[in-house]
């Protein structure tokens, strides 16, 4: 027994020494980062010696952007570069990439009163939410808000308080293979989400013969927040409204049946069958690698796009729509805001205002195709050119936004919308799950 | 295991007799050792159970200010008997715990009797087995998501050049496969620690009884039914309810493998989302204390069934 326990526990660290490698090289291949050589630098900080003298030496951290795309290298660029001007140490962590992962997380760090971080990064969603646990950044920070999209910034003050300062918008946009058009005859983009269909089969059934990995059309069909992007999208341009219309749940309505049943049609057939478990890291690598005629996404894609296969075989247009419907594009964006329980406030209000600062706001913009909230940084030229989802046809797409009238129960409703919509592409009939996702979220709306 | 066995087995009881100083002295040391183990356990678990029963009467919201904390009575758990969600969550948890616990304790009963049997290079196997359950869950469970992938996952490739499927089937995401899919991953990493389990159970049935059996010119087959299930039987218990109970709370696998998908949402899950995701500390406290009694439940089945079995 003695003999046999030695030998074992010999054995076990073996084993446990090959688990640990195995867990190590999992870990070096989930990093889908693009190392690409940045083609700009990240600006100076303006008032660097005044900001040494004062906060030098002390540290910050930084909730920043998840690693999707280059998102997460753009941070550590400009970190790199705060810290390097000012001395103020900043500690980078990203957030989780499924954004309803994020919006627990802070959840979880403001209940607990943590002090864990200092600047974080909040959806266009999320102010309301989390307003109590902000710093009004107004005293400090009125000038610079000025400069921004006025829109934002109501957005972004609660209760008379500029709980945060919007960092880069966001909009949906479809990307598309201009290459793969040409070869299948078609001379533009598809103007109605029939044409899509229609087109993506097409080229789908082509293209298929020589790669079976390739697939029409690609999108976030998770269950989490970017479906609730994604499915405000596809209603509000099928007339089907926006979840929420007049202050009542309209999202069981004939003609959102008839969009999501659509899209129910598409799982599997022109979509990969695991669309559905699919976020913005699944569709830009899928649509990235050249597996992809159409994807819908965010502009960061834009940017990442460039450093693959399909590199200068694409371009972007507005989204689809159904009849006289306009197109249409769900408003994302993310916005910085500075911790109350921060032990380092006046040093965190100082990396928000560099973060936020125009010449930085040009940096995410060519960097890392991020929509700039000063609209004078999207009209300049240098950010135009290499953004050309900034022309006026397709950024003034009419915006629409998620039902924010549900306040600090967002999170929840999202959640009701989400885990409903997932149901039916994973195969249920819209017209048996829309009613029961209406019913809750009226539950959920005040009255 | 008989000496354990005298011990527990109830005698009749000894007329009443009062209690010596000495006796009256060691109760007092016993409890004053004893103490902070219970301090401990007030404060970990009693503690917690508490303050969850308490909050499930209540309204709260995970952050403070959203709306005032009341008492709510029942309420929660009136809405809970109509939350067709919740049913679901048990149903897809159960089913789980029945397919994995009973292939778990098939293949690991297997696994240990060839490991007891005593072959050329056993101690190697030993330690092999064991690789799946050393791995982090999420780790494994993010590398079978890969690997069950209907466009790069290798299993479909593998099925495709055998000729098994005609096109990839996604595993994770129709539903028709999805339970099956999760219950293969928590059986390839849980059988290694039944399977070990059980081995040290077998390891302590004495030698003599096969030797005595092989005189006697028993089969092997009788050998097993009459000798070695019946003195695997408490080792047997002891892994079912260990199997059993962690089933039943199953988060991480599913977590990775769905997120917050309907249809393959466990009661663990859905206690994360209402009180983490969306914040509904009230609402999930009594959702909570719903499967803390259904666990519970079974709990009482199974010692029910140990006392059985002891007499």
């Amino acid at each position: 027994m003695k003999q046999f326990s030695m030998r074992f526990v010999g054995s076990v660290a073996g084993a446990l020494a090959l688990v640990a490698s195995l867990a190590v090289a999992a870990v070096g291949t989930a990093s889908t980062e693009t190392a690409a050589a940045p083609a700009v630098k990240p600006p100076n900080v303006p008032n660097a010696k005044a900001l040494k003298a004062k906060y030098g030496g002390s540290s910050l951290t930084f909730l920043g952007d998840g690693p999707v795309g280059k998102s997460h290298t753009r941070d550590k660029l400009l970190v790199a570069k705060f810290s390097a001007d000012t001395g103020i140490k900043v500690k980078l962590v990203p957030h989780p990439a499924d954004s309803s992962a994020s919006y627990s997380q802070l959840a979880r760090t403001f209940s607990g009163k943590s002090s864990a971080f200092d600047v974080v990064m909040l959806d266009v969603v999320w102010p309301g939410a989390f307003a109590q646990y902000l710093v009004n950044l107004k005293p400090a920070l009125a000038r610079e808000a000025r400069a921004h999209s006025q829109g934002i910034i109501r957005n972004n003050t609660i209760g008379g308080k500029l709980v945060a300062m919007p960092w880069f918008g966001d909009f949906g946009i479809l990307y598309y293979r201009t290459d793969l058009l040409r070869k299948y005859g078609y001379s533009s983009p598809p103007k109605t989400w029939a044409q899509l269909g229609t087109m993506a089969k097409k080229i789908q059934d082509g293209e298929q013969a020589s790669n079976p990995n390739f697939y029409g059309f690609v999108y976030q069909g998770n269950a989490y927040e970017g479906l609730t992007c994604d499915a405000l999208e596809w209603l509000a341009s099928s007339g089907g409204g926006r979840f929420v219309d007049n202050g009542k749940a309209s999202i069981n309505n004939p003609r959102a049946i008839a969009m999501m049943n659509l899209q129910r049609s598409w799982v599997g057939t022109i979509t990969p069958r695991g669309v559905t478990t699919y976020q913005e890291g699944e569709a830009d690598s899928a649509f990235g690698a050249g597996n992809a005629a159409f994807m819908r996404n965010w502009p960061y894609a834009y940017a990442k796009s460039q450093t693959g296969p399909v590199k200068g075989k694409f371009d972007v247009t507005v989204l689809p729509r159904t009849g006289s419907n306009p197109s249409v594009g769900t408003v994302g964006g993310w916005q910085l805001g500075v911790s109350t329980f921060s032990k380092n406030r006046e040093a965190a209000i100082e990396l928000v205002r560099y973060l936020t600062s125009a010449p930085v706001e040009k940096f995410n913009a060519i960097y890392n195709s991020n929509v700039p909230t000063i609209p004078a940084v999207a009209r300049d030229a240098a950010v135009r050119k290499v953004n050309p989802w900034l022309k006026p046809e397709i950024a003034n797409v009419t915006r629409v936004t998620r039902p924010t009238i549900l306040g600090t129960r967002y999170a929840q409703g999202s959640q009701i919308i989400y885990q409903g919509l997932n149901q039916i592409l994973n195969g249920q009939d819209a017209k048996n799950v829309l009613p029961g996702i209406e019913q809750r979220l009226n539950r959920l709306l005040p009255r | 295991m008989s000496a354990i066995q005298s011990t527990t087995e109830r005698r009749p009881r000894p007329p009443k007799r009062r209690s010596t100083r000495l006796q009256r002295r060691q109760t007092r040391l016993a409890w004053l050792m004893l103490s902070p183990a219970l301090v401990l356990v007030a404060l970990v678990a009693l503690y917690p159970l508490g303050q969850t029963i308490y909050d499930s009467f209540t309204n709260r919201q995970f952050l403070e200010g959203i709306e005032p904390t009341e008492f709510v009575g029942l309420q929660n758990y009136r809405d809970l008997l109509d939350d067709t969600i919740f049913r679901d969550s048990v149903f897809v948890t159960v089913k789980f715990t029945a397919i994995t616990v009973a292939f778990e304790l098939v293949l690991g009963l297997i696994i240990a009797l060839a490991v007891n049997s005593g072959f050329k290079g056993r101690g190697v196997m030993r330690a092999m087995m064991l690789v799946p359950w050393a791995i982090p869950t999420v780790v494994a469970a993010q590398m079978w998501k890969w690997m069950y992938d209907d466009v790069f996952g290798v299993i479909n490739d593998g099925l495709l050049r055998l000729h098994l499927v005609d096109e990839p089937v996604a595993w994770i995401s129709q539903s028709s496969t999805a339970l099956a899919s999760v219950a293969a991953v928590d059986i390839w990493k849980t059988t290694p620690f039944v399977a070990l389990l059980l081995l040290a159970g077998l390891q302590v049935i004495p030698n003599e009884l096969y030797e005595a059996a092989d005189v006697d010119g028993t089969s092997k087959w009788r050998q097993f039914w009459k000798i070695t299930l019946p003195l695997l039987m408490p080792a047997i218990l002891v892994t079912l309810i260990f199997r059993t109970l962690d089933a039943l709370r199953v988060f991480d696998v599913f977590y990775v493998f769905f997120g917050s998908r309907l249809d393959t949402q466990t009661m663990a899950i859905y206690t994360q989302n209402t009180i983490v995701a969306t914040g509904d500390v009230g609402y999930g406290a009594a959702v909570s204390v719903a499967i803390f009694l259904i666990i519970g439940m079974f709990v009482v089945i199974y010692t029910t069934f140990v006392r059985v079995q002891e007499q």
